[in-house]
Formats: structure tokens, sequence, C-alpha cells
């Protein structure tokens, strides 16, 4: 912060200005405390509070995360139904060898290529993903499509396998054999018996997926230059800027935490029979 | 004691026999091998050498480069060919870190439970809190970015994820004969886990080191595409693509990143491959 030619005497008066001559369990006492009243202190780098950098970054992160997962629900959902009724043919095998492969690519390189062939060879999409500012909902969301697909990609496979998974176990149980023997037609047991089944507790089970996605935004946020939380703590990691970082990183140990939290509670809300089996 | 050599041999042929009949593991295979094939000669084979600006810039793919040129003038061939190296080392040397650290964990924890077994899980639980690029974009920015921090970081990261499924693995068979016959023996703790129980688990260990593989490069490219790994001028892929990237949104000179960017696509789709073939075989 002083610079490599700094004296030794103003390195001492910045080290007690940020308060880091004192023994380490009082700066952690210290921090503890402010934190608790939501103190989060300075940016070394920027000398303003963590606090108005990491909100405004959290929200731009939410907005791509939205983006990416209202795109990636309904199609992989999609798939994944698709691929189990579909079971053992072609369809199905293609499906989640497609999908097995998706997820398997990182982000940055799926990214690259979406680039390459949406945004430049085709020209459907603009290859950045900040909005010019004022813009409205729609020119935003435009916008956040090329980076909400990569994220789309690595997702989906993980979807559909669940939704595929749910699909095959809902259609092997005995209410659909029961409601197929009492002479119901196939569209009508796989709406009213075999989708609810197998759809709503995989619905819960993306939410846990939202700890992933954090770890995708640092790389996309990068690759776009979109300013998330991603590129907040990649940017404090780089230059060292430790007490946004620790911010940024204990802000998103929380959001994942929500995240895996409110996946347990729909899937109670969800499924009744975990419900009621905690209930005896 | 251990079934007949007869019937073990059998097994282990038939089993043998599932994996070579695998629709995914062969291609799968095929494609590890090639670019097992380039780590060792990549720079051999090279058309051009990978580091030398000695070519014109940015030319396009042409009969001379057939992948074209970067923008320091390196041959961009020539550059994918030897850049199968550095992941190929990093990767599994990763993963098995994490795979020897994790079976330990998981014999340990499966095997006394109790109260090991609760300090365990809760550390377990604490270090899956967050997503693994997020610790490593941390640890590797406080410790400086070197391969070695890489490989160690995303090893310690993989010892619980790994150490989860053994330990269910374990938990199976710590109630079978086997073991208690052992136990009545009067082995030690470490005899039955590593010499008993170990050999029956392999199954559960060997899917797990091919999905683990798949992700050690999915995490280690990104973190290399964000600085915090192999450094420049090796040719490795993720840094090909990091060089090359901002000249995109100009609209030309795909060839830079694209090539590479295929290169790792097909080294981890073809490891998934091979990870769903042996799936499938041993996971009945």
């Amino acid at each position: 912060m002083l610079g490599p030619f700094a004296d030794p005497a103003s390195v001492k008066a910045l080290d007690h200005q940020l308060g880091v001559d004192r023994p380490f369990y009082v700066q952690y006492g210290d921090w503890i405390w402010k934190f608790v009243r939501g103190d989060l202190g300075m940016s070394l780098e920027y000398r303003v509070s963590v606090w108005s950098l990491l909100g405004a970054s959290l929200l731009n992160s939410l907005k791509l995360a939205a983006v990416a997962f209202v795109l990636v629900v309904p199609l992989s959902l999609l798939g994944g139904v698709v691929a189990a009724l579909k079971r053992g043919r072609f369809a199905d095998r293609a499906i989640t060898l497609t999908g097995l492969s998706l997820t398997a690519v990182p982000e940055f390189v799926s990214a690259i290529i979406l680039i390459l062939v949406l945004g430049i060879w085709l020209k459907l999409l603009p290859v950045t993903a900040s909005a010019p500012s004022g813009s409205g909902f729609f020119t935003q969301i435009k916008f956040l499509l090329l980076p909400g697909l990569a994220l789309v990609m690595v997702l989906f496979g993980y979807i559909a396998r669940m939704a595929r998974a749910g699909t095959i176990e809902a259609l092997n149980a005995d209410y659909a054999r029961t409601a197929y023997l009492k002479g119901l037609g196939t569209p009508v047991v796989i709406r009213r018996h075999v989708l609810r089944n197998a759809l709503l507790p995989t619905i819960a089970v993306i939410a846990t997926q939202v700890g992933y996605l954090i770890g995708g935004l640092v790389v996309i946020e990068r690759l776009f230059n979109y300013n998330g939380i991603g590129l907040r703590i990649f940017t404090a990691a780089q230059n060292k800027d430790f007490t946004l970082l620790q911010s940024g990183v204990l802000l998103i140990g929380i959001v994942y935490l929500l995240a895996t939290f409110t996946a347990d509670v729909l899937y109670a809300v969800l499924n009744p029979r975990i419900r009621h089996g905690a209930a005896e | 004691m251990p079934v007949r050599p007869t019937a073990a041999v059998t097994a282990r042929r038939e089993t043998f026999r599932q994996l070579l009949r695998s629709k995914t593991l062969i291609p799968g295979a095929a494609i590890v091998g090639f670019w097992i094939f380039c780590a060792i000669l990549g720079p051999t084979i090279a058309p051009h050498d990978p580091l030398g600006q000695t070519q014109p810039q940015l030319v396009a793919p042409s009969w001379k480069y057939l992948f074209g040129t970067d923008q320091l003038g390196r041959d961009v061939l020539s550059r994918v060919l030897a850049g199968a190296r550095s992941i190929m080392v990093v990767a599994p040397a990763a993963t098995l870190l994490g795979l020897v650290g994790g079976t330990i964990v998981g014999l340990v924890t499966g095997y006394f439970r109790g109260l090991v077994d609760d300090a365990v899980s809760r550390v377990i639980d604490a270090v899956l809190a967050l997503p693994l690029i997020v610790i490593a974009v941390t640890v590797l920015a406080a410790l400086g970015p070197s391969t070695v921090t890489l490989i160690v970081v995303i090893g310690i990261v993989f010892t619980p994820l790994v150490g989860r499924t053994v330990r269910a693995a374990v938990l199976a068979e710590r109630s079978l004969e086997y073991v208690q016959a052992a136990r009545l023996r009067g082995e030690r703790a470490p005899y039955v886990m590593f010499v008993e129980i170990l050999p029956n688990v392999m199954g559960p260990i060997v899917v797990e080191a091919t999905v683990r593989l798949g992700y050690a490069i999915f995490a280690i490219a990104g973190l290399t595409f964000l600085g915090f790994g192999v450094q420049p001028p090796a040719p490795d892929w993720s840094l090909q693509i990091y060089d090359n990237y901002t000249l995109l949104s100009a609209g030309t000179y795909w060839w830079t990143v694209l090539f590479p960017a295929l290169a790792i696509a097909s080294l981890v789709i073809a490891v998934n491959l091979i990870a769903d073939g042996i799936a499938q075989v041993l996971d009945r």
C-alpha cells in the first residue's frame, strides 16, 4: 500500500492505523465483534466500506444466476423426462451423453465456443455481459444470455440426470403400474402420477447447485469482465485485499448455506414422507 | 478366507470383458491415450517450436500452419500438442493426492465410527461449505500461484469428497463376516483396514478416481485461466485461451482460442466417458 520503498516509520504508522500490530486474537475478536453488528470494515485497496462494494456485486451476480436458472430448469427437466421415457433408446443415450459431456467441460471453454458461434459467427448475441448503463430490462437480459448459457451448459447435465433418475423411479413404482392397470392412458399417467412424484424433489435438489454456480461465476465473470461477486473476489485475491476477500468468501458461504437450507426445507415441503417421517 | 483363485480370476476376466464391451469406455480411452502420447512426445512431434516466437504473427490456419499462429508468432498446433503435458501431470497428481488422503480418511472414519467419525465429518462439512474454486483462489492468493500449491489445494479439497464415498463403502463392509473373523483372530486395526477391507472397496475407489480426475481437469483448467495455475510461457491450453481471448471480440483470430478450447473439451469429455463406462460395469 505504501510501495516497496516505504520507510519503516510510515510502515509502522500504517500497521498501527490498520490495527495489524495487535496480537492476532485481538484482531480476530475485533473483527468478529464488528461482523455481528454488520460492520465488515474497509477495503484495503479501495478505502471504502467493504459492504458498499459487495452489495452491488452480489446483486449483479444474482441477475446472472437468475438468467442461468430460468434457462436451465425447464430445459434440463424436459431433457431428463424425455430421456427417462425413451430409456435405453437413442434419444436417452443422446441426451445422457450430451449432458455428461457438457457438464464435464470447464465453463470458460464452453463460453469461448458459445462466444465464437453465437456471438461472432452468427452475430445473435452481444459478446459482452454488461449492458450500456441505463438500458432496459430486456436489453440487460440479452447481454446476460451468453454468460448465462455457459453456466446452463454445466448445470444441464446434472439436473437432467436427477430428473431422469427420478422419473425412472416413478415409472417403476407401484402407483404407476396401478394407474396403467386401471386403464389410464400414458399421457395421463405421466402427467398426473409420474411427473408429480419425479420432478418436485428434483427441483428441490437444484438448489444445492448454487455452490457450483458461485464457483462458476468467478470464472465466467472474469471471462466476460462482468462486475459480480465472483470478479470481486478474484480481484480482491489478486490485489491481496484481505478485508474484502474474507468478507466476500464469508458472504458466499452464507449464500451457500441459505441455498442448502432452502433446498432442505423445499424438499420436506414437497415430499410429505420426509415431513411425517421426521415427526414420528 | 478369500475366494478360490480360479473364481477370482474368472470374475476379474468377466469385469475386464464387460469393460471392453462398454460403448463409452473405448472411445474415451482412445482420446485420453492420444493426449497421453502428446504429453510424452508433444514437443518432439510438434512441427514448430511451441515456445519459439519465430513465425509470422496471427496467420490464419493454412497448410503451413494447420491451426494458425498466435499474436506472439507461435504455432498454435505445436502449442496444442505440447500443451497436453502440463494438465496431464497436474490433474492426475492432484487426483492421486485426494484419493490417497480420502481413502485413509474414509477407512478410519468408517472403521472406527464414534468420536473420530463425528469429528472428521464436521471438518468435512466445513470444507464442503465453500465452492472449490473459491477455496483455491483464496489459498493461492495468500500463498502465491504455483503448480505445487495448486496440486496440494485440489488434493486437500478432494480428500473429504473421496473420504465420504469410501466411508460409505467401508460402513457396508465392516459388519461382514470376514471383517469380524479378522478381528476375532486378533488382527490390529490398521491390518483389518488396509489388508482386509481396502481390497473389497476398490470398486468405488476406482470409480471415484475417474470421476475426480474429470473434476480435477475442470478445476485446474479454470484456475489456470484465472492465472493461479501453470504460469506463462508454458504452452498450457488454458493459458493459451487466457493469452488470446481478448482478441476474440474483434471477431477474427478465432483459431488462437478455438483449438486449445477443443483440446480441453475433448480431454474432459474423454475422461468422463471412461468414468461412465467404469461406473456402469463396477457399480452393478
